[in-house]
């Protein structure tokens, strides 16, 4: 039995790596993508692009954009000298922000009123509008209190001492990357598995398969072991490149590392070959395995987290191994998490798994056309 | 004169096959029309980055009036879902579980610190493994503070003096409601997918099941081949379009402030460009099985990552800015966000729908060139 199986996995492999297209899509895609997605991965604003409308000639306005101009986020494109110079600046995506001092900005400073600074942003991008805004409102904090310290004024009574665990100073890089691991690995196990029952169905070789003495659960462990295989290996060259490269800090269990992933890729290579062996042509394993890896993806937490989301959106995600992956990959990263912790993420993607991989040796002989 | 008449019949011949095609396997319609139903509901409703009702620890070590007055400006935020905790190690265990996602303490010294010149500091700590939300929270911290400090001032019956009142105005989306850039943006990407997935196929089920060698044999030549594909796919595609911007503009009330007309035009370029892209990874591919694994690498991760649609381009290094310039997401991504939020902004739609001209040409001629009539 155990022969049968080996020869069956050979094949498997020799089927996805015999071509050299199929096999350089295996390798190199996923190095180059975490690359270049890990440094697109981030919500830290770089380079602002920023325009400045003074209207005021006093020291305390160039003071204050002297604020702008020193902070490495913020790079400034325009002055500007009219107010209906702006418009045509923000609509055209020229600038993101733009700073109005009026004129009366440092004679209220100095007669103790309040100064008034309009901040313009660009809303198109919320988050991105957000970002700035925060980034804006702490150079104008700053310039509040050196004011206050400099000129003997009465500072507010209390004010806020912010820390930040885990991440001191809040790199959205290292919230990411781990979800990168994430992803390309549930990729690579669509990529492997999701067309290949299909493409038998297609050339009619699966029934052939069929016909032989190997059983259902042969052929499902020959068709798990390529994917599992190949999203270990490519897992843990990304992990690498994670640690040495972009040197996010790996403070966690290994092995709970590699438990976690085996079992992700159990839940991935299950619900790719449930997909697989569904579809009755490749046009619609790949439909399949878009319906499948999409929500995955976007319903994962990677981005936008799962705690935003609605009630019954949170329900549909119990069921998205990606999910339980991320969680692991975060805590194993930068909480230093061990088995203990991460429990109640294991089980699930164990349940989900063997129900796929179950579901999918029944439809191999189930699902005849 | 007649040989156009002919080739005008040829084409609608070739249609004709790619409709049935499309009918016999309703793969295609399901790609069309069910992808972005099922997607846009999914993610219009599911996808936020308004963070609501976080759980955070509020400490009082002493608690007082004053202390109290402090947590019932956190307590009457709907932004926040406040537990009271009786000390900091209950409060750090409880963020190191993961229950909640940021403390506020006040320490024994609030009441008198808060009379005294230098004032009380207030800690809080944030949990930043997700550095995005820890930054929201710090902001709407800051926002209960100096709501309270304008009450407190108040009721003293000053007023609070900032040397500086820094007063923010968000421009196309003044209420910051994510959703309204989230919507466009994903309509983009679903797009994106729709456009290459219904045609990443195509050519190669046509060179794997032999009937690109019948096809040769007819007086058809490869660009009515070609065509014929384009155009059954351009209209399934269009229908898939239009149904998702009205679900963006009816069922999530996205403002759309620019011209319907020049959105139908922008997104009729992209779409030419997203089914170039899938029938150049179909020509080049050959076999289905390596078209689709192209597909599942080079559409959906680099549209979600690359193109804006959540991450800033311009924050990027300068050479992931010149790799997603080969993102043709990127340009619609612009394109969408600017004639739903802004209007006709030529300034951004021109450019943008120029380089999809260019892309989609430079698609479209690879996979012309590509697909010449030989067999090798």
């Amino acid at each position: 039995m155990l022969q049968r199986i080996l020869a069956l996995v050979r094949k498997e492999f020799l089927a996805l790596l015999k071509d050299p297209k199929s096999r350089a899509v295996l390798i190199v895609p996923p190095i180059v993508q975490l690359l270049v997605f890990g440094y697109a991965a981030t919500f830290d604003l770089k380079q602002v692009p920023y325009a400045v409308y003074n209207e005021d000639r006093g020291i305390a306005a160039r003071d204050l954009l002297a604020g702008f101009s020193g902070a490495d986020s913020f790079r400034l494109v325009a002055e500007l000298h009219a107010d209906s110079e702006i418009a045509p600046l923000v609509d055209a995506r020229r600038a993101l922000v733009v700073i109005h001092i009026g004129p009366r900005f440092s004679a209220d400073l100095a007669a103790g009123r309040p100064a008034q600074l309009q901040v313009i942003f660009d809303g198109r991008n919320s988050n991105t509008a957000m970002i700035a805004q925060n980034y804006v409102r702490s150079i104008v904090n700053r310039f509040n209190d050196d004011w206050i310290a400099a000129h003997g004024q009465q500072g507010p009574p209390a004010r806020l001492a912010m820390r930040a665990w885990f991440n001191p100073n809040l790199e959205s890089r290292w919230f990411f990357i781990p979800g990168i691991i994430g992803m390309l690995t549930l990729v690579v196990t669509m990529l492997v598995t999701a067309l290949t029952v299909a493409r038998e169905r297609e050339q009619g070789t699966f029934d052939q398969l069929l016909v032989t003495p190997l059983r259902p659960g042969e052929i499902l462990i020959g068709k798990t072991v390529p994917g599992f295989v190949i999203g270990i290996i490519q897992a843990t060259v990304i992990l690498l490149v994670a640690t040495l490269w972009f040197e996010v800090p790996f403070v966690g269990s290994l092995p709970a590392f590699y438990f976690g992933l085996a079992l992700f890729l159990l839940s991935g290579v299950g619900a790719g070959l449930l997909i697989s062996s569904l579809a009755a042509t490749q046009q619609q394993g790949l439909l399949g395995a878009f319906l499948f890896m999409v929500p995955a993806v976007i319903l994962s937490g990677f981005a936008t987290p799962i705690a935003n989301m609605p009630e019954a959106v949170q329900m549909i995600t119990l069921v998205d191994p990606l999910r339980y992956f991320l969680i692991i990959l975060r805590k194993v990263f930068l909480e230093g998490a061990g088995f203990g912790l991460l429990l109640d993420q294991f089980w699930p993607m164990a349940v989900i798994g063997s129900a796929a991989l179950t579901l999918a040796g029944w439809l191999f002989r189930h699902r005849m056309y | 004169m007649s040989d156009r008449g002919g080739s005008a019949m040829r084409l609608r011949g070739l249609v004709r096959k790619e409709f049935l095609q499309i009918v016999r396997d309703p793969s295609s319609i399901a790609i069309a029309f069910l992808m972005p139903i099922f997607l846009l509901i999914l993610f219009g409703y599911g996808v936020s980055l308004d963070a609501d009702h976080v759980p955070i620890a509020l400490v009082a070590e002493a608690p007082s009036q004053d202390s109290a007055d402090f947590m019932a400006t956190l307590q009457g935020s709907h932004y926040f879902a406040p537990r009271v905790m009786a000390s900091m190690a209950e409060a750090e265990h409880a963020l190191r579980e993961g229950e909640i996602k940021g403390i506020v303490r006040l320490r024994a010294n609030f009441s008198r610190r808060l009379r005294q010149s230098d004032g009380a500091a207030i800690q809080v700590v944030v949990d930043g493994v997700d550095a995005n939300t820890a930054r929201i929270v710090e902001g709407y911290v800051e926002g209960a503070w100096s709501t309270w400090l304008t009450a407190q001032a108040a009721d003293q019956g000053r007023q609070l003096k900032m040397p500086v009142d820094f007063e923010p105005r968000i421009w196309f989306n003044s209420e910051l409601r994510s959703r309204n850039y989230l919507v466009p943006g994903l309509v983009a990407i679903i797009m994106t997918l729709i456009g290459a997935l219904l045609t990443a196929l195509v050519m190669a089920r046509e060179w794997e099941r032999g009937t690109m060698e019948a096809l040769m044999v007819t007086p058809a030549s490869m660009t009515e081949v070609l065509l014929g594909k384009l155009s059954a796919y351009f209209v399934l595609g269009t229908g898939g379009m239009l149904l998702s911007v009205a679900m963006a503009v009816w069922l999530f009330e996205v403002p759309l402030r620019g011209s319907f007309l020049l959105l139908w035009g922008c997104s009729s370029l992209f779409l030419l460009a997203a089914l170039g892209m899938g029938l150049t990874i179909s020509t080049l591919a050959r076999s289905q099985f390596v078209a689709g694994q192209i597909a599942i690498i080079a559409t959906f991760l680099p549209a979600f990552l690359l193109s804006g649609f959540i991450f800033d381009i311009d924050s990027m290094p300068a050479v992931v800015q010149a790799i997603t310039h080969v993102v043709v997401a990127r340009y619609f991504v612009a394109i969408v966000q600017t004639l739903f939020l802004a209007g006709n902004v030529w300034s951004v739609i021109l450019p943008n729908a120029l380089a999809l001209v260019v892309m989609a040409a430079i698609f479209l001629g690879i996979t012309w060139r590509k697909s010449r009539k030989r067999l090798d």
